[in-house]
């Protein structure tokens, strides 16, 4: 069976959510190899079998953790060189998008990002669903030059085990020293919030204007606590500084596509649907009937999100309480 | 120091947009175009470090006709020069091709004197990829530094910092470098009233394929390394169940997220 390179998505060998989406989508198309590029392998090994992983190739050289993506395209240009895959899978993250894109200048190969599905096509190439124009439009396209170097986004798909136990690789590769030009000097951790990653959580509850402060964003906690789900905020929040940009869900921060979105005292502007519009469930509550989110709501309650939240939150805790 | 800005004229984000049935690539002219307003944070960063430091700006344009109007807006704004890359075979380009126009015509801007510095913004408000400084980097061999919240540049060194996954990263690289801006980065300035009036002395050159040496083969919707196989207008959500709030909207909100197995 064809060969498809999956590359790993990790912190330091904790392996993202996104990578066993992808090694299932990869089963579909051919027979899945992960690609480990830099610390934590050990952590790693036992995630990559239970999706599928028929082979691992590790690449542990400090070089590809100490910089940012040009090392890391140069390592997989040298793979698919040697390896010659049917197609390069990675998350659609910043970080994979960059790295995808480098790839594809130096392999020569066409370029798909941010992937919302990927399926054989009839002539067994890939062919790739991705949601286009602030989700107005869903498209299909396909890669017509070299190896297909597609970037998926997370949720794409249900993550299925399958157990395997991966040849494992140890490859060593050469960085050019131009690749090396950038270089990060400084990096602090972000305060962990307990909370699921925000574009990989399947319930995001977000907070707009109408939230009112940064101290009411407790009462969007709470509720996102109550449900298991991840805090987002639109673009109004951000601005006003009552809520960190990395948590921002819109067209200039992240993208969602969760099972469940709840809107609260968002009206829905255009760079806010940019996303979130492909939430399966989306839920809004807001004072202002004629708030655009309506439109798009499965669920919605016209009322003051401070009121209504917390009583959510407690109806859910008394629930669970049964 | 010589800065250029690639920027790019976009549909306007808040209209109608769609594609041209006939090649399935995307409609430029039916809907009113404009600078990409994530492009004016790159201008606006790059004038902000002419004023501190001394340096020539140069907006970077490549698209139809009507794209002269993204430099236009980047001349108002401050920006000392402009270039449009136009040429009818560029219709239809993916971002590699886009970046290979531009990299060429970069390295055109570089002859008389070396670029130091390329600036973008953080993605178009289009297409939407954020690939195509990466691919800038790769292709001129500069440092990559993209998502920059803040920029600085102190003698040959550029630092940005930037809001990563799970960190805040602060990166460094020697000039000559890509570096592509957010939202966050600054607040764009509106052009003055004198900055209009002077934008119209200001020189723009337009070439074409054949001034940068790129083959009109290299671009285009057939050159391209992926194509769109079809494309479907998403159905319009259904509106659901909407009730008004009368003291007891956060239960009914949770009898909806039992109902569907949420709760």
């Amino acid at each position: 069976m064809s060969e498809i390179l999956v590359v790993v998505d990790h912190a330091d060998g904790a392996v993202r959510k996104t990578t066993t989406e992808l090694l299932t989508i990869a089963r579909r198309l051919g027979a899945p190899s992960a690609v480990f590029i830099g610390r934590g392998y050990e952590q790693a090994k036992a995630t990559l079998a239970a999706f599928g992983a028929q082979k691992v190739y590790v690449l542990e050289q400090p070089e590809l953790s100490d910089y940012l993506v040009a090392p890391k395209a140069e390592a997989l240009a040298q793979l698919c060189e040697r390896l010659q895959p049917a197609a390069v899978l990675l998350t659609s993250s910043p970080e994979g998008k960059e790295i995808a894109g480098r790839l594809a200048i130096k392999r020569e190969s066409g370029l798909i990002t941010d992937a919302v599905d990927v399926v054989t096509g009839d002539d067994g190439a890939p062919v790739t669903t991705q949601s286009v124009f602030a989700g107005n439009y869903t498209v299909q396209a396909k890669v017509t030059r070299g190896c297909p170097i597609i970037t998926v986004k997370p949720n794409a798909a249900t993550p299925e085990p399958a157990k395997a136990q991966p040849v494992e690789e140890k490859v060593e590769v050469t960085i050019s020293e131009a690749a090396k030009a950038a270089r990060v000097v400084d990096r602090t951790a972000r305060e962990r919030t307990g909370r699921p990653e925000l574009t990989e959580a399947s319930i995001v509850v977000s907070g707009g204007r109408g939230v009112g402060s940064a101290e009411n964003f407790t009462v969007i906690e709470a509720l996102a606590d109550a449900l298991g789900g991840a805090v987002g905020a639109s673009r109004a929040a951000v601005d006003a500084g009552w809520y960190p940009h990395a948590y921002q869900v819109g067209q200039t921060g992240k993208t969602v596509s969760p099972q469940l979105y709840i809107a609260a005292g968002i009206s829905g502007a255009i760079q806010h649907r940019a996303g979130m519009q492909t939430s399966r469930t989306i839920v809004a509550v807001n004072k202002d009937p004629e708030a655009p989110i309506f439109d798009m709501a499965d669920f919605g309650v016209v009322g003051d999100l401070h009121t209504v939240l917390p009583q959510a939150t407690e109806e859910i805790m008394r629930r669970k309480g049964q | 120091m010589k800065i250029v800005v690639c920027v790019k004229y976009v549909p306007d984000a808040t209209a109608d947009r769609t594609f041209n049935a006939s090649d399935r690539t995307v409609d430029r002219t039916s809907v009113p175009g404009l600078l990409s307003e994530l492009d004016e944070h790159a201008i606006e960063a790059a004038l902000t470090l002419a004023e501190a430091h001394g340096a020539n700006v140069t907006a970077l344009t490549v698209g139809p006709s009507d794209a002269a109007a993204a430099v236009k807006k980047a001349l108002q704004m401050g920006a000392d020069a402009g270039v449009h890359v136009v040429d009818d075979a560029i219709h239809g380009s993916d971002a590699i091709a886009s970046s290979l126009v531009l990299a060429k015509a970069l390295q055109k801007l570089g002859e008389a004197e070396p670029v130091d510095l390329v600036m973008c913004g953080m993605a178009s408000t289009d297409g939407g990829m954020s690939v195509v400084p990466a691919m800038l980097a790769e292709r001129l061999g500069y440092a990559q530094l993209t998502f920059a919240a803040s920029v600085e540049v102190s003698g040959d060194v550029v630092r940005i910092r930037r809001d990563a996954e799970t960190a805040t990263e602060t990166i460094e690289a020697k000039l000559p470098a890509v570096v592509s801006v957010t939202d966050q980065a600054n607040e764009p300035r509106y052009p003055s009233f004198k900055g209009i009036m002077a934008a119209k002395k200001k020189p723009v050159q337009t070439w074409s394929l054949a001034d940068l040496g790129v083959d009109a083969s290299a671009v285009g919707l057939g050159a391209a390394w992926s194509s769109v196989v079809s494309y479907d207008a998403r159905p319009p959500r259904q509106k659901g169940t909407i009730v008004t709030d009368d003291g007891s909207g956060g239960e009914a909100l949770v009898r909806f997220l039992a109902e569907q197995k949420f709760v």
